[in-house]
């Protein structure tokens, strides 16, 4: 298999969670990513965070159907990376003197800023499940991200008939739904 | 129980889960009322963002799982991985350093007696100012040959020169470094520090780093004895708006107090190496350490514009790290600088503070 294509299932195997992709992306990444780091008065814990949000930008960008990278895999980890330290980097110190360069670049700025608008949609929606809280955040996870039926959650949470964990399920989605737009609204202001 | 089968429906509808009889009469319902099309509209986006954030969740996850699984096989391990250049240059390590100090020593004298007979003699017209630089220059050139085959010990001071207090500075590193501002040393031949007790001691110039208006001095002098671990640590964060600070100086004979606060995060048009202070400060406070309340040092205090508009700036006290990193990367002879991250003195009232930072705290008097 050529790299391209090789690459190219890599991508495909993210999106539908494989481990072996995972892995794999992972092994011949990691320890670029955190030369570049540590090298650049960054921690190892700062290494592992930034590397697994390069990753997630990886992720959305294979979600969105583009298994075309343009580059290298490794270019372009490298360099989103990059770009992410480079940031946290600002957020902290207020000013930067730059990053010494080990390895080629491409631009990807916009990615990362899609990839922030994300991150705060995401936190949006974390913060409003941990406030709906106990059995709601649970039920709908079930139902929502679990996919499970009705009837099965029924069972596991101990109602007596699927209408009724159906009229659960429908109230705790109105809370969810009224913390999440009244925040998500907040943001946008 | 009317809105429980209407957002059934709804999700029905957006998953595509209808039959046609059953969509045909959704869409009807949805084209006649607004309130049906903005809640399917409403719900398409709510499914969307929680649909995103099950699945980005569920990678994070595996990120997670995959981390720890490499890591218990060793296929990637958590270590700071060394540089190859450095190996290479530790190789080479004694040639360096005579190569560095040969640079070093060509350097300081040079930039000295350029600076010293770059001095304008008002009563010359400054045509016969610049022949007679040239001819001295062209003079000096030839005696500094013959010194440096000589020894290195003929780039120390004459005994009967007068040494002049320039600012202050303070030991970054117990083995003797002393950090200053560079503007401090800037016309100096010969560079000597003085502490609290009067007593002298000689230093050679480590490191002159003009662009962040920092330079790094070694006590050589064998009088001197090394502390293990300074009392203040230094702040790499810096300070916050409207933070308490203290300074120690010497814009006089006698080591000075100083108490003020954070007034900006830049310094003069916005410069991002330094920090406004409110503080009283005068010549010779420049090099001086700013001090959090915790006796952690921020900045330097560096004076680097007019006083006249009462604004003082100090460098914030990453500069000092990042000159020394540039430092170490460059000469491997100066790997065991280490800066202390903690303060001994947290906590402590100000007087007991200052005493146990007062001695590290220097004069630098110049040639």
């Amino acid at each position: 298999m050529t790299t391209y294509t090789k690459e190219k299932e890599l991508l495909k195997g993210l999106i539908t969670n494989d481990k072996e992709a995972i892995e794999t992306i992972y092994t011949e990444n990691y320890s670029m990513v955190q030369a570049l780091v540590v090298n650049n008065s960054g921690s190892t814990d700062d290494a592992r965070d930034i590397f697994q949000e390069a990753m997630i930008v990886l992720y959305e960008k294979a979600k969105l159907g583009s298994f075309e990278l343009n580059c290298q895999l490794k270019t372009y980890m490298y360099s989103v990376s990059r770009r992410l330290w480079l940031k946290r980097l600002q957020q902290v110190q207020k000013y930067s003197t730059g990053i010494v360069n080990m390895a080629e670049v491409v631009p990807v700025e916009e990615e990362v800023e899609n990839h922030e608008k994300k991150n705060t949609e995401f936190l949006i929606m974390e913060k409003s499940m941990m406030s709906l809280g106990e059995p709601c955040k649970s039920l709908l996870e079930a139902y929502y991200l679990q996919k499970k039926s009705m009837t099965d959650i029924a069972g596991s949470f101990g109602y007596t008939n699927a209408e009724n964990a159906k009229n659960q399920k429908y109230k705790c989605l109105m809370r969810l739904k009224k913390i999440f737009f009244a925040q998500h609204n907040n943001q946008l202001l | 129980m009317e809105e429980i089968q209407l957002l059934d429906a709804v999700e029905r509808y957006i998953r595509g889960e209808m039959n046609a009889e059953e969509l045909s009469y959704f869409e009807q319902l949805r084209k006649s009322n607004p309130d049906v099309d903005q809640l399917v509209v409403e719900h398409t986006i709510f499914l969307h963002q929680l649909n995103d954030f099950g699945d980005r969740k569920q990678f994070r996850n595996s990120l997670h799982e995959t981390h720890t699984n490499l890591l218990d096989t060793g296929t990637i391990k958590e270590v700071v991985p060394k540089v190859r250049v450095i190996d290479a240059l530790k190789k080479y390590r004694r040639v360096w350093a005579v190569a560095a100090s040969i640079a070093g020593i060509i350097a300081i004298t040079m930039s000295g007696l350029v600076t010293y007979f770059a001095s304008p003699k008002s009563n010359n017209p400054a045509l016969q100012d610049l022949r007679r630089e040239v001819i001295n220059l062209k003079k000096t050139q030839n005696e500094f040959s013959k010194k440096l085959n000589t020894s290195i010990e003929n780039t120390k001071v004459p005994a009967n020169a007068d040494a002049i207090p320039a600012g202050t500075g303070f030991l970054v590193d117990g083995k003797g470094y002393i950090v200053t501002n560079a503007h401090v040393i800037r016309n100096a031949k010969s560079v000597l520090v003085q502490n609290l007790k009067g007593q002298e001691f000689d230093v050679t110039v480590v490191l002159i780093d003009k662009e962040r208006d920092i330079a790094l001095l070694k006590v050589k002098d064998s009088s001197f004895k090394s502390i293990d671990l300074l009392p203040y640590g230094f702040k790499k964060s810096g300070a916050e708006l409207g933070e308490q600070i203290f300074t120690l100086g010497y814009p006089r004979d006698e080591i000075v107090y100083g108490e003020g606060y954070l007034s900006a995060h830049t310094g003069y048009n916005g410069d991002t190496l330094s920090c406004q202070i409110t503080v009283a400060a005068n010549p010779g406070n420049s090099g001086g350490p700013v001090f959090n309340k915790n006796g952690e040092i921020v900045g330097i205090l560096s004076n680097r514009q007019e006083l006249a508009q009462g604004f003082v700036f100090a460098l914030t006290a990453k500069n000092i790290f990042r000159s020394l990193e540039e430092l170490k990367k460059s000469d491997t002879t100066f790997q065991d600088i280490k800066v202390n991250i903690n303060s001994s003195v947290k906590g402590m009232d100000r007087v007991q503070q200052i005493k146990k930072i007062e001695d590290f705290v220097y004069l630098v008097k110049t040639y």
